[in-house]
């Protein structure tokens, strides 16, 4: 094939990649204009976060769980559970935090291995099991809490959600110590991609041309550090970013890096041929769903803490929310494509829209029909895109 | 000297990056039979989707002249007006609707009501169903049918629409012998009604026999038009047209044969049926391949090859598996899938598309997928190990990809093939069983996949070749067994083996043993 026909692939290849980091900025761009620059301030920026981080980390298990073909339509009701107990023990028991937390994320733990164990084991469509899941864990929530909110959390627990890692440095006006710890992070990331791009050109792959890698690095870069800047002139780090970041590398390595992660690409594509292929098809759903019950608990414990207490009705339609948020970011409904990076993008697409208009003072029912929209037009692009390059 | 009905002039289509056709000319006679052959990816199907309006007028170059005029189909629908009919090879019916349901699909028989008329349906299905030799209840669902039923289910259907010329794209490939010889009869029979059929085939056997002309079509351009009437328009011709040489052996040379000690050895094995506990359809099947062995084992549809080879490896088929399976002479477990690989033991499926690979996932990730623990290291995968590991398999088995980050699904056949080689072949299996390796691929296909089977004999692997087709187990195969109704019927050394002596043995009276077995299986019916 032509030179020409290489970079037409690798456009094809490359265009819904890129393309929902460009959307995202787009919307960032308009939602800027339309709020006279207050969505990108500071506080708004760092309230983004702080809004939508137990979506976000929903959204990089369930588009796991949509990689390996499944849905999981219980993880509102399992965060909502995990925030209960954590709430019980904390609260009425006066246990510490620590406790709290461990419990939370143990009971997602429960959770995940009870519908792994269906889905895997006995062979329950993914759908069905979360569907009893979700009335089975609501069920739950209302009665550990005996039908009534807890609250408040105190400090300590409900700092994971709404503290600020700062002032270690001191700053002038501007915290430095998000500064550096930013700084350091970016460096990493230079440092990592150019072993990579080193390790590729050792085994005599093409990669991308210099300047245009060079581009690509000093954009990320200037973009992270943006943000920084924008963080450390309001109150700092937020501790629910350095979870959600440390969460993003870990998973992006499990589904590129490990074995784990390829065998639910596998699953996903081709049961059959996987499961001919030796992958052990059982364990590696069963580890699907489990890993899903962990993050709903982690997700649980930061919702709890930033509402500084449990409802029986919290976590009301948050898998609708993780499941847009894969979507958008390119995860196929048949199963075998997406990626975390792209669930996380999505999320923050639906994020920043909806914190946009509600800036805005734009009604909740008209909220509800743009990000209807937008979650259709995101797939429709998707299969629109996919018989493009597919087509002949 | 009939007319032309089909003028097909001068006709180009470019995707982009690919000129998949280039000023291919077609002209088909009125009621004639009109075989087209070529490679895969050759082009054939491209020409009938832009012969049948799938790809619109507009989308290509050149012109065709259907029935006198200039034709410009904008859809399917417009070319089955004027009396276009395409018949694909993956069956479009839908298995939960009964016959006369699907024949009239889309093209519902309503009364003045405009509901659907039902018996006027069922009665028309009848009729149609008789003129195409169907002798079922137009009530009953097509899942129940087999795949040479729903085939003649498709051409009811084509009749129905009043159809003129009939566009058949490998109709023969799923069928057995005798319905394949059904369906060709029936072709003949339309014929003498006036219908001109264009029949896109691999079988070189069937278009000698039922082609008036043939069309060979290589890398998108039309090579000639054979008059099959011809004293020169043999098999040997088509072929040569079709990948451009000479094809002087369709197998190629065994070098470096040497046999050496046994291999891999299974012994009394028996499986039973999945959903059937009583039914055996492996009845204490014996047989050993020593290294540097190439072993086939023949068999009609429903002998057991593929259950047998699919249960050795990891139980993928049957239950109740028993058995012995020896490697060096030592007992070995095939329990589960990576017991088998680990073992030095791989299978490549009969269906490659179904079984075999992950369509949606690239050509590296495929062939890493069965060795991938070779890749690994605490866990991680390397990926530029992987890469290269890719791409050596593409150079060595001549993988035609301009990049192995391309989509399996892209493939041709024989390519992807290739790819499922590449992945067993990466586990160092000791023992490769081949489950129908050159099905549905083209002639210079299937001589490169011989050529990678010889090379895993040279190597001093043992290859176990399961194929419906005699010469092809004939040409690379240094023993053959023959397996009937579930039992392993004799063993031939392939100097001594003849089509007649293997078709006797895979066809063999049974034993009262195996007579109840096949009470029993008669009785599901």
């Amino acid at each position: 094939m032509t030179g020409i026909a290489n970079i037409r692939e690798l456009f094809t290849r490359n265009l819904r990649q890129s393309g929902i980091f460009i959307a995202l900025i787009l919307i960032m761009v308009l939602f800027t204009a339309l709020t006279d620059g207050t969505l990108i301030s500071p506080i708004n920026l760092t309230n983004i976060v702080l809004q939508y981080s137990y979506i976000l980390v929903l959204a990089i298990g369930m588009v796991i769980v949509i990689i390996g073909g499944h849905i999981d339509l219980s993880v509102g009701s399992v965060a909502a559970l995990a925030g209960a107990v954590s709430a019980v023990l904390v609260i009425r028991e006066g246990m510490p935090w620590y406790v709290g937390v461990l419990a939370g994320i143990g009971v997602g733990v429960i959770a995940g291995a009870w519908q792994g164990f269906w889905v895997a084991f006995v062979g329950i469509p993914a759908f069905i099991t979360t569907l009893a899941g979700m009335l089975l864990f609501r069920g739950l929530t209302f009665r550990v809490l005996e039908n009534i909110s807890l609250s408040p959390f105190p400090e300590s627990y409900s700092n994971i959600a709404t503290g600020f890692q700062n002032g270690l440095l001191g700053g002038p006006g501007y915290d430095i110590f998000t500064l550096v710890i930013f700084g350091v992070a970016v460096a990493g990331y230079v440092v990592t991609q150019i072993r990579a791009r080193r390790a590729a050109i050792a085994y005599q792959q093409t990669v991308g041309a210099m300047p245009l890698f060079i581009t690509k690095l000093v954009a990320v870069a200037a973009a992270v550090m943006w943000f920084a800047w924008q963080l450390a002139n309001y109150r700092g780090l937020p501790n629910v970013l350095i979870i959600l970041a440390v969460l993003v590398i870990v998973y992006t390595l499990v589904t590129t890096r490990t074995v784990f992660g390829r065998h639910v690409y596998a699953i996903g594509g081709n049961l059959t041929a996987a499961t001919l292929s030796g992958v052990k098809v059982k364990w590696v759903n069963f580890g699907i769903m489990l890993n899903m019950g962990v993050l709903a608990g982690v997700a649980g414990v930061i919702f709890s803490s930033r509402t500084n207490g449990a409802q029986p009705a919290a976590g009301n339609l948050f898998e609708l929310d993780a499941i847009a948020a894969s979507f958008i970011g390119g995860a196929a409904v048949t199963g075998g494509v997406g990626r975390v990076t792209g669930a996380i993008v999505g999320g923050l697409i639906m994020a920043v829209m909806t914190n946009g208009m509600q800036l805005m003072g734009v009604e909740q029912s008209i909220q509800q029909v743009v990000k209807g929209i937008v979650l259709l037009l995101a797939v429709a692009f998707d299969v629109w895109n996919k018989r493009r390059a597919g087509a002949r | 000297m009939a007319r032309n009905i089909l003028e097909m002039r001068k006709i180009s289509k470019t995707f982009p990056g690919v000129k998949a056709l280039s000023d291919v000319e077609l002209h088909v006679e009125e009621g004639e039979i009109h075989a087209i052959c070529g490679e895969n990816g050759a082009g054939k199907s491209t020409l009938m989707k832009v012969l049948s309006g799938v790809y619109p007028y507009g989308q290509y170059d050149g012109d065709i002249i259907y029935d006198g005029e200039e034709a410009r189909f904008h859809s399917i629908n417009d070319s089955e007006r004027s009396g276009v009919v395409i018949i694909h090879q993956e069956l479009a019916l839908v298995p939960h609707l009964t016959v006369a349901e699907n024949i009239f699909l889309g093209n519902e028989r309503r009364n003045r009501m405009g509901l659907i008329d039902w018996n006027r349906a069922n009665h028309e299905a009848k009729e149609l169903m008789d003129q195409v030799g169907l002798h079922e209840n137009p009530v009953t669902p097509v899942g129940q049918l087999g795949v040479g039923k729903q085939q003649l289910i498709e051409i009811a259907k084509a009749l129905s629409k009043d159809v003129r010329l009939l566009i058949l794209d490998e109709p023969t490939a799923a069928l057995n012998d005798s319905d394949s010889a059904h369906l060709l009869e029936l072709l003949r029979t339309l014929k003498k009604r006036g219908i001109t059929s264009i029949m896109i085939s691999h079988k070189l056997g069937e278009i000698e026999a039922i082609a008036d002309r043939t069309t060979i079509i290589r890398d998108g351009e039309t090579i000639e038009t054979i008059d099959m009437s011809e004293k020169d328009a043999t098999q040997d011709r088509i072929i040569r047209g079709m990948v451009g040489r000479d094809l002087e052996h369709r197998y190629p040379e065994r070098i470096d044969h040497t046999i050496g000690d046994e291999l891999f050895r299974v012994e009394n094995w028996t499986v039973h049926h999945p959903t059937q506990p009583g039914r055996v359809v492996v009845d204490g099947a014996s047989f050993n391949v020593r290294a540097g062995e190439v072993v086939g084992i023949a068999g009609l549809m429903g002998a057991g090859r593929t259950e047998l080879a699919m249960s050795i490896f990891g139980r993928t088929y049957g239950r109740n598996a028993s058995g012995e399976v020896y490697k060096s002479g030592e007992q070995i477990q095939t329990r589960t899938v990576s017991e088998a690989i680990h073992n030095g033991i791989a299978y490549a499926t009969e269906d490659r598309k179904k079984y075999g690979l992950n369509l949606i996932e690239d050509i590296r990730r495929n062939i890493s997928a069965a060795g991938l623990f070779k890749l690994t290291t605490r866990g991680f995968v390397n990926g530029n190990e992987e890469l290269k590991v890719a791409e050596e398999y593409r150079d060595s088995m001549n993988i035609k990809t301009p990049s192995v980050l391309q989509v399996a699904g892209n493939l041709s056949g024989g390519n992807q093939q290739k790819v499922v080689l590449s992945k067993w072949m990466y586990t160092d299996a000791d023992v490769v069983i081949l489950d129908e390796p050159t099905r549905g691929i083209d002639v210079g296909a299937k001589y490169e996949i011989y050529t990678i089977v010889n090379k895993l004999a040279a190597e001093g692997k043992g290859v176990i070749v399961i194929s419906s087709e005699l010469p092809e187990l004939l040409g690379t195969c240094d023993r053959i067994y023959t397996l009937a109704f579930g039992r392993i019927t004799g063993v031939t050394d392939v100097a001594d083996a003849t089509p007649e002596g293997l078709m006797t043995l895979m066809t063999q009276e049974r034993d009262a043993k195996a007579d109840a077995v096949v009470g029993a299986e008669e009785n599901d019916r």
